[in-house]
C-alpha cells in the first residue's frame, strides 16, 4: 500500500514511527519479584500506554488524536514533546530525529515546540505575576535582549490573546479559566514556535468560554502559521479545530484519516461507539444507533487480539486472537479492524 | 400533611420565589436569585447552566443541603404539600434518601472510601425501612447492582468504592439514590467526571430507571445537548437567576433570551463544520459584583439602556415559556 506517499513533496512537521511507551509499577528489583507456584519469579507490572503509534503531522496542519481517558493520548503528547523518554520507535520532528536527542541539544526543539497543558489552573506559577511568566521564554531562549524589550513583547503577545496591557502585572488567581487559558496560550506562543502541541485546552472551560478559546487558537494559527497536534476527546470540538485525526483506544491507533472522511464514513466499530455516544442537540445520527458497553480496560494486562474485543459488538473469534493490522479502505483512510480483512 | 398529596395538575414540587444566599466576609453573594420553577410527576427537568450560575445551589437548596453560610433567605419549596423551607431537620431526614435523593458529581467523594458498597446501600434500608431483614437487604442489593448494570454483584457487593472505576461508582451512587423508590431523583452532574461512551451508558440507565419507577428526575449539567436528550423540560440559569424555562423542543427551537440562543449557537456540531464557532464575548460577571440591570447585558449585542438599569422579571412570553428579557429574540431574528 505504498504507492502515493513517495510522490509527496511536502515537508512534514512531524512524523511518529512505532511510538512505544511504558511505565513500570514495581520499583526496584526486589519488589518485582514474586511467588508463583511455590517458586520465586522475576515479574515486572508494566502499563503499556503507547502500543506502536505511528502518524504524521503536516507542516501548517492540526492533527487531533481523539479517544477517552486512559487512551494513551495525552502520553502520546508528552512524548512527542520528549517530556516523556520513549520506550521505543521513532520521533522525526522536521525531519530530525529527536527521540533521542539527548538533553543540551533539545533545547532548541523545544523553542520551536511548545505545549499548551489542560488545566490553566495548574500550568501557570501562582507566585509570578502575569508578565514574568510571559518573559521567562523570551529571556531564556534569548529572544529578547534585555528585559524592556521582553515586557513589550510580552504586553503585545497579551494584547494578541484578547488580554488588556494593564493584565500584565496581576497575578494567576486573579484571572478566570478562560483568561488564564489566554495566558498559557500566549507564554506558549512567546518563542514563536512552528509547532504547537495543545492537549485538551479548552476542556476545563464552560462552552461560551471554550468556543472564544478554540476560535483565538484557529485566528493565532493562521495568522503565525504553527502546525498542531491536539489532543482532544470531544468529537465535536475536532471537527472545528482538525484538519486530519486519529482515533486511539488502548494505546493503540484504530483508525485514522481526515476529517471528512472520519466524520462522513467512521468504518471502526470503537469510532462508531464514540459517534453514536456524543451527545448532540437534535442532528441527524452519524452512525445508526450503536449498542454502548463496557469500559476500557486496564493497560496493565493488554489483551492478547484486539483490544476492543470485549466491548465491540460485531467481534468475531478472530478478534480474540489475533491484533487486527493497519489496513488502507481508501487513500490516506487507515482502519485497524479484522472486519475488514479482505 | 395535606389530604391530596398531590395538585391536580399533577405538580409534585413546587419552588416560589426561592432567594439562597451565601453569606461570606467579602460581601453576600445571591447564589440563587428568586427563582421559581415547578416539576410534575415522571417529569424529567433540566437545569443547564455554567459554572457558578446557581444550578447547584438551587438543587442543594431543595433538600437543604446547604454548607453553613448559605441560608435560604425567602421563598418556598412546595414538595407534595408540604413546605420543606420551614420544614425541621427531623423532617427533613425522612425527605432525604426517602422522598427525594440526590446523585452528585463525583462518585469517588459521595461513596464511603471505608465501607463496602453491601454496607452503603443496605444504610439505606437500616434507615428508611427498618423492618426489612439482613437477607432481605442483601437481596434487594443484588437486585439493584443488577439493575445498574453492574457485572458480578455477588463479588461487588464486597468492593470497596476504590475499587471500582469512575463509571462503575456511578453506578453504585445511582443504585442508592433509587433503592427507596423516591419520588424524586436530583442528579447534579452526574456524568460531568466521566467519558462520553460511560457518560452515554450512565444517562441511558438513569433515564430507564427513573421512567420504569416513575420517578421524578431534575438533571443539572451545563451541557445543554445532554439535557436535550434527556429532559421534558428545560431551565436556564445565569448568576443566579433562572433567565428562560420552557418544554425541551419549545427552547431548543425558540429560544427567545440571547443567552439561551448564545449557549445553543456556541456548541461545536459534528455535523457542520463552520470555519469559525460563534461564541459569547466576555465573561460571566463576579456574583459580588453583579450589575444593577440585567446580568448578561455586559455580554449581549442586543443590550440597551433600559438593560443596563432595570433587571427584568421572568415573565410568560407564550404559554408555558418562561423567560426574563427586556428584547427577547422574535422567531428568525439571529444574535452572535
Amino acid at each position: 500500500m505504498n504507492t502515493q506517499q513517495t510522490t509527496q513533496p511536502a515537508p512534514k512537521a512531524l512524523e511518529v514511527n512505532n511510538l512505544q511507551q511504558r511505565f513500570y509499577l514495581t520499583k526496584g528489583f526486589f519488589q518485582s519479584l514474586r511467588r508463583e507456584d511455590g517458586r520465586i519469579c522475576w515479574n515486572d507490572k508494566v502499563v503499556h500506554a503507547l502500543n506502536g503509534i505511528s502518524f504524521d503531522v503536516q507542516e501548517g496542519e492540526v492533527y487531533a488524536l481523539v479517544g477517552e481517558s486512559g487512551c494513551g493520548k495525552s502520553t502520546a503528547a508528552k512524548t512527542v514533546i520528549r517530556l516523556l523518554e520513549p520506550a521505543a520507535g521513532q520521533i522525526l520532528y522536521k525531519g530530525q530525529d529527536i527521540s533521542h536527542l539527548p538533553e543540551q541539544k533539545l533545547g532548541k526543539v523545544r523553542r520551536e515546540m511548545q505545549m499548551i497543558f489542560q488545566d490553566p489552573y495548574t500550568s501557570l506559577n501562582p507566585r509570578q505575576r502575569v508578565i514574568d511568566i510571559i518573559c521567562e521564554p523570551l529571556l531564556f531562549h534569548k529572544l529578547a535582549s534585555n528585559r524592556a524589550e521582553a515586557e513589550e513583547k510580552a504586553v503585545d503577545l497579551l494584547q494578541k490573546v484578547g488580554l488588556r496591557p494593564e493584565h500584565s502585572r496581576r497575578y494567576p488567581h486573579q484571572f478566570s479559566g478562560g483568561q488564564r487559558q489566554r495566558i498559557v496560550i500566549a507564554r506558549s506562543l512567546a518563542v514563536e514556535p512552528s509547532f504547537i502541541i495543545a492537549d485538551e485546552p479548552v476542556s476545563a472551560l464552560d462552552v461560551s468560554i471554550q468556543a472564544q478559546i478554540l476560535n483565538l487558537l484557529m485566528d493565532l494559527k493562521d495568522e503565525m502559521g504553527f502546525s498542531c497536534l491536539f489532543i482532544a476527546h470531544d468529537l465535536s470540538v475536532v471537527r472545528h479545530i482538525s484538519d486530519r485525526l486519529a482515533c486511539m483506544y488502548l494505546g493503540s491507533i484504530v483508525e485514522k484519516g481526515s476529517k471528512d472522511q472520519i466524520f462522513e464514513n467512521p468504518m471502526h466499530p470503537y469510532t462508531k461507539m464514540l459517534f453514536s455516544a456524543v451527545p448532540t442537540i437534535d442532528e441527524d445520527p452519524i452512525v445508526e444507533e450503536m449498542p454502548i458497553k463496557g469500559e476500557i480496560p486496564s493497560a496493565v494486562n493488554l489483551p492478547q487480539g484486539c483490544y476492543f474485543y470485549d466491548r465491540c459488538p460485531y467481534a468475531m473469534p478472530i478478534c480474540q486472537q489475533e491484533f487486527p493490522e493497519e489496513r488502507e479502505m481508501e487513500p490516506g483512510h487507515f482502519v485497524a479492524c479484522h472486519l475488514y480483512d479482505a | 400533611m395535606a389530604v391530596s398529596n398531590t395538585h391536580s395538575d399533577g405538580v409534585m414540587l413546587d419552588v416560589r420565589n426561592l432567594c439562597m444566599y451565601f453569606h461570606t466576609f467579602d460581601g453576600v453573594i445571591k447564589a440563587v436569585d428568586d427563582i421559581s420553577f415547578s416539576l410534575k410527576e415522571k417529569e424529567i427537568l433540566g437545569i443547564v447552566g455554567e459554572s457558578g450560575s446557581g444550578k447547584s445551589a438551587a438543587s442543594y437548596s431543595i433538600l437543604k443541603l446547604l454548607a453553613g453560610n448559605g441560608k435560604i433567605e425567602s421563598g418556598q419549596i412546595i414538595f407534595e404539600g408540604q413546605d420543606l423551607v420551614s420544614a425541621s431537620e427531623k423532617t427533613m431526614r425522612q425527605v432525604r434518601g426517602d422522598k427525594i435523593s440526590m446523585v452528585f458529581q463525583d462518585s469517588l467523594t459521595s461513596l464511603d472510601p471505608l465501607k463496602t458498597i453491601e454496607q452503603q446501600i443496605s444504610e439505606m434500608f437500616i434507615l428508611h425501612r427498618p423492618e426489612m431483614t439482613k437477607a432481605e437487604r442483601r437481596e434487594k442489593c443484588l437486585e439493584l447492582l443488577r439493575a445498574v448494570g453492574i457485572p458480578k454483584p455477588e463479588e461487588r457487593l464486597k468492593s470497596y468504592p476504590f475499587q471500582l472505576s469512575g463509571g462503575m461508582r456511578q453506578r453504585v451512587v445511582i443504585a442508592i439514590a433509587l433503592s427507596i423508590e423516591p419520588k424524586l431523583l436530583i442528579a447534579d452532574e452526574p456524568t460531568t467526571a466521566l467519558d462520553v461512551t460511560i457518560q452515554a451508558q450512565i444517562l441511558r440507565l438513569m433515564t430507564r430507571l427513573v421512567r420504569d419507577q416513575g420517578t421524578s428526575l431534575i438533571l443539572i449539567t451545563h451541557d445543554l445537548a445532554v439535557v436535550s436528550e434527556n429532559a421534558d423540560r428545560i431551565a436556564v440559569m445565569y448568576c443566579g437567576k433562572l433567565v428562560e424555562h420552557a418544554s425541551r423542543d419549545e427552547l431548543i427551537h425558540h429560544a427567545c433570551h440571547p443567552y439561551t440562543v448564545g449557549l445553543l449557537k456556541c456548541i461545536p456540531r459534528l455535523r457542520s463544520s463552520r470555519p469559525r464557532l460563534p461564541y459569547i464575548p466576555g465573561m460571566v460577571p463576579a456574583m459580588l459584583h453583579l450589575p444593577q440591570g440585567c446580568y448578561f447585558a455586559d455580554r449581549c449585542p442586543r443590550a440597551q439602556d433600559r438593560c443596563r438599569q432595570e433587571q427584568p422579571q421572568l415573565i410568560e412570553h407564550t404559554p408555558g415559556h418562561f423567560m426574563a428579557c427586556h428584547f427577547p429574540l422574535q422567531a428568525g431574528e439571529d444574535v452572535f
